[in-house]
């Protein structure tokens, strides 16, 4: 087994699109749960609703690709309005519940055949965002050592990373800002806050559609780096995966997502790489594991990070201890 | 499972391969898969089984391919009720059902059932076709709402909530002691069910109701075991409860993938049981195996009940769940009690994944599709109490199948979680909660 190839597939892993955009919906989560003390676990679903707004404007109303992406975002606005309503007021693990049947009710909602003349059903929509890849000034694929991205990726990379890195400064400003320091009131003691005439409840919904949107653009990208979207994909444990690169790298940290995400795929894209090269050379014996099983351990190995972070380990990387008391409010 | 459960999850089957063109009202919709047949090389066909409501194949109906007008084949059904035409290529075919072939007594469920426009096939695959058949009295569809549907989704829902009461318990006493909301308590369910399989076939071969028992156990030690190595430990450290809910999440993703690697991913029956001629009682048709599933899941709920109620260590954990700090001053042993709740919720998950798995089918992620019907369930009853997590889990059974009587039945689940949200916004802390506060 090439121990290199391995490596560099890993790099690309941890570099690569799928990392920026996971990083941005993980700001998004950071927003709600690191700053502001929700307990969302339906931010799998501002992606949904985010990915086919996009899609939808785009094939179903002919808008162009930049519209269809604020559309996308409008949506997340208009979900963390009837989300946030009936559920901004429970106790913390009720709304983690509600939140993420409320994804779950998206996804069936959206698979539906009543539903498919404009979402596609379970077959999802394709090729919308042609007019992105237009846009591409990269010619020719970057090769840098071992390491190759194709132009396409390129492209791709630098907006998703450039969006993820706005974001990341639109938040700490935010959060420098008085209206953060009464978010994070809100997170450390929400009676004082009310006791001091803030309306915690406005202050919990603005953090809860701040951070859907930038789930819904996240959304967004994924739809556009595969061109093609099926409800599946967005299964609860996508907003799993959040939760983990957010508290690897540290929640209620403005870099914790970004260093959590690239962090986590660099893992996640090795641990695949390695065990495929180990089984092509024979060292895992085939009763133990086929190919076929290596998502399966991905899905795992994430299951038991989660666990022995929170265990061992609850402030992740960059995270400071104190920010985060980890209790039901 | 009834006639027409399975009848609806053939439909299930064939939106997922016709995707459009459907009628109004009919279930649509699961996990996407296509039948790709390897001893057929990459020659492209259709196939499919043909079966009365009662689940017996029908011999001798003759099947017709046609593409564009043209026809291309046709089969007629052997003794399996199997047919297969092959084509010509990859496409969108037409596949019509002789009706005149076919026995009296069945008929295609819905009007114009017996064609099939826009069948795609894809390059190399060979593309299963369900026709959907009745007793011949077809759905109005939407019209008024016959009562005997009304009766037989009644019976179904009451089966399939009592399934999820049984599970729910667990969930809702292990909540009540711990405050824990056990995410991967659906990981009990699948457990069992799991182990009820590989105990029940080869090498075992153990018969299935030595083999649920077996199961229960298991199910039980895993719980319990989790509790002593897991749990407790936490507890001690001080470890808050979201810190807690999130370990149970990942600990949910851990079971669920070690049984995805290995039982497979594929949907499993077990051997026993798997096919039975459903009993009519007037306009209720069931299953004997689904008849005693649904029985013995009562009798389940009342012992569960009657333990609660009469025995030493029911009454110690309805203390604990009242007030922890005063059982413990009162001189309860509360954490052997919250060992004997999550080693009893634990054997309840797994006999009511067994249970699931007879009905239903076995599969990997069978317990995480339950765990928010058990939330569901749970919440609208009341969190922390175990009659309303049966009255809840009964209630959300009900809605779930009684939704199917307007909606596709793909969106039965997502009724009931919106019942679920709905209870939330107007009464929190449920049908038989305490009055604490949740928001």
């Amino acid at each position: 087994m090439d121990i290199l190839a391995v490596l560099s597939v890993a790099i690309r892993g941890a570099l690569g699109p799928e990392a920026a955009i996971y990083a941005l919906a993980a700001i998004g989560l950071n927003m709600h749960f690191g700053y502001t003390g929700l307990l969302n676990f339906g931010q799998v679903g501002f992606m949904l609703v985010g990915a086919y707004g996009t899609a939808i404007s785009v094939l179903s109303f002919g808008f162009p690709l930049w519209a269809g992406v604020l559309v996308g975002m409008a949506c997340a606005v208009v979900l963390a309005l009837i989300l946030g309503v009936p559920t901004l007021r429970l106790r913390g693990d009720y709304l983690a519940i509600a939140t993420i049947a409320a994804a779950e009710v998206l996804r069936y909602v959206y698979r539906s055949s009543f539903a498919e003349p404009v979402t596609g059903g379970v077959y999802g929509l394709v090729q919308f965002a042609g007019s992105f890849y237009e846009l591409n000034p990269f010619s020719g694929p970057l090769e840098l050592g071992p390491l190759r991205f194709g132009d396409r990726a390129l492209w791709l990379m630098t907006v998703a990373w450039g969006i993820t890195l706005l974001a990341a400064v639109l938040v700490w400003l935010l959060i420098h800002s008085p209206w953060g320091r009464v978010l994070r009131a809100v997170r450390e003691d929400e009676e004082a806050a009310r006791s001091l005439g803030k309306n915690v409840f406005a202050y919990k919904m603005q953090a809860l559609v701040l951070g859907g949107v930038l789930g819904a653009l996240a959304g967004a990208l994924l739809a556009i780096n595969s061109q093609a979207i099926t409800p599946d994909a967005f299964i609860p444990i996508i907003t799993f995966y959040l939760w983990t690169i957010m508290i690897l790298g540290g929640a209620s940290r403005v870099l914790g997502p970004i260093i959590g995400s690239i962090v986590f795929w660099f893992l996640l894209t090795f641990l695949d790489a390695f065990l495929r090269g180990a089984m092509s050379a024979g060292w895992i014996p085939g009763g133990l594991l086929v190919p076929s099983d290596i998502g399966a351990v991905r899905f795992a190995a994430v299951g038991l990070g989660l666990m022995l972070l929170m265990m061992f380990r609850p402030a992740g990387l960059i995270g400071n201890r104190k920010e985060l008391r980890l209790d039901v409010r | 499972m009834t006639a027409r459960l399975w009848a609806a999850l053939a439909a299930v089957l064939l939106g997922l391969f016709l995707g459009a063109g459907l009628p109004g009202g009919t279930p649509a919709a699961a996990v996407p898969t296509t039948v790709v047949s390897a001893a057929e090389e990459a020659a492209e066909s259709v196939q499919g089984t043909l079966r009365d409501p009662d689940r017996e194949p029908i011999e001798g109906v003759t099947v017709t391919v046609t593409q564009d007008g043209a026809e291309i084949g046709s089969a007629t059904t052997d003794a399996e009720g199997t047919w297969a035409v092959p084509l010509p290529g990859p496409g969108a075919y037409t596949v019509t059902l002789d009706v005149a072939g076919l026995p009296e007594g069945v008929a295609p469920r819905t009007e114009g059932g017996e064609v099939l426009d826009g069948v795609q096939v894809r390059a190399g695959a060979s593309q299963g076709v369900i026709f959907q058949l009745g007793t011949g009295e077809v759905d109005e569809g939407g019209g008024g709402v016959p009562v005997g549907r009304v009766l037989q989704l009644v019976v179904d829902g009451i089966k399939f909530g009592a399934i999820i009461a049984i599970t729910a318990v667990g969930l809702s006493l292990v909540f009540g002691t711990t405050k824990l909301i056990n995410f991967a308590h659906g990981e009990f369910v699948t457990i069992g069910a799991v182990a009820a399989y590989f105990l029940s076939t080869s090498p075992g071969n153990l018969p299935i109701i030595l083999a649920a028992v077996l199961a229960m156990a298991v199910g039980g030690a895993v719980a319990g075991g989790f509790e002593v190595t897991l749990w407790r430990p936490l507890r001690r450290r001080g470890a808050g409860l979201i810190q807690m809910f999130i370990v149970a999440i990942g600990l949910s993703l851990l079971l669920r993938h070690l049984v995805l690697i290995i039982f497979g991913s594929r949907r499993q029956q077990y051997d026993e049981y798997s096919l039975q001629t459903a009993l009519t009682l007037g306009p209720v048709r069931i299953t004997p195996r689904d008849l005693i599933i649904t029985v013995l899941a009562f009798v389940i709920m009342v012992a569960v009940a009657v333990m609660l109620q009469r025995t030493r260590i029911g009454t110690a954990m309805r203390a604990v769940n009242d007030n922890r700090d005063l059982a413990e001053a009162s001189g309860i042993d509360v954490q052997r009690v919250i060992l004997v709740v999550w080693v009893l919720g634990g054997a309840l998950a797994a006999i009511g994944g067994v249970f699931l798995g007879l009905t239903q089918a076995i599969y990997s992620e069978m317990g995480f599709e339950l765990l928010l019907l058990m939330f569901a369930g749970v919440i609208l009853g009341g969190l922390g109490s175990a009659y309303g997590a049966m009255l809840g889990s009964l209630v959300i059974g009900l809605v779930s199948q009684l939704s199917t009587l307007w909606f596709p039945a793909s969106l039965a689940y997502m009724w009931a979680l919106l019942v679920m949200i709905l209870v939330l916004l107007v009464r929190p802390q449920g049908i038989l909660g305490r009055r604490e506060r949740v928001g």
